[in-house]
């Protein structure tokens, strides 16, 4: 065994988790060169603000064995006044031949900002829910769904 | 080509002036998303619900735009803080422009 072996490996580690913690920041989210659709279809809701992570609820299962059928429910804290209120909760599926899902629009009187349906998912991806607040400021979840059985019936 | 239909609707029995409350809505619709094919490689064409909305006394309370990720037979759950008596009105559109409006009263206690 050469001795460059383990700084080799330790390399290759590195490099994985720095991928890793890249992904899991979303730095790919606000990435210039928005280039996969799914990014897009972000950057078209979000524009130039920075979305805060979490205080938004996506609930999906873990593994959907079904991906023509996959239940989604997302919600997110507020007060839901004229004030203060959550006026949008975007659902973007990002290995989705066309990853936009939904866009589900609250007003005061919805009295909570949570919505539930459900989607098709061609395969194995990560799911992104996007909410836009009354002060313009925007929250982020994502969440990963392991897809079983692919829809979308491509 | 078929169409929306037996749209379907769970409210509450009854309801109280400024409580928050669950609505369930469930439609037939083929939600056809333009990406499948037929046997001899012909694209079917994109054919869905694009738009729900649902208005109490006449107010809007919520609103859905789907996309072609949203299953056949589109489930759509959302809530309403109860202003007081009043009918519900809930719409679906799809992508010919067809409407379907279906009406129901809320039991405020």
């Amino acid at each position: 065994m050469s001795p460059q072996t383990p700084d080799r490996r330790t390399f290759i580690l590195g490099t994985g988790a720095a991928t890793l913690v890249a992904s899991l920041l979303s730095s790919d989210l606000l990435a210039q060169d928005a280039t996969q659709p799914w990014q897009q279809a972000v950057k078209e809701i979000v524009g130039d603000s920075k979305p805060i992570e979490g205080q938004l609820l996506l609930d999906i299962p873990e593994i959907a064995e079904n991906g023509n059928t996959v239940p989604l429910a997302v919600s997110a804290e507020s007060p839901m006044t004229e004030a203060e209120h959550v006026k949008a909760i975007h659902v973007i599926a990002t290995a989705n031949p066309q990853p936009g899902v939904a866009t589900f629009r609250f007003t005061p009187l919805s009295g909570k900002a949570a919505a539930a349906s459900r989607m098709r998912l061609l395969r194995t991806q990560d799911v992104i829910a996007l909410a836009e607040l009354s002060d313009g400021k925007f929250l982020m979840t994502r969440r990963p769904v392991r897809v079983t059985v692919g829809g979308c019936g491509g | 080509m078929s169409t929306m239909s037996r749209p379907r609707v769970r409210l509450p029995e009854r309801a109280k002036a400024g409580e928050v409350v669950e609505i369930k809505t469930l439609i037939s619709h083929v939600m056809e998303s333009g990406q499948r094919r037929e046997a001899d490689g012909k694209v079917i064409p994109r054919f869905i619900i694009n738009t729900f909305s649902a208005k109490f006394a006449g107010a809007e309370v919520f609103k859905a735009e789907l996309k072609p990720g949203i299953s056949a037979n589109p489930y759509i759950a959302f809530h309403m803080r109860v202003p007081g008596p009043g009918e519900f009105e809930f719409t679906w559109i799809d992508d010919n422009g067809a409407t379907l409006v279906e009406k129901q009263k809320l039991n405020v206690v």
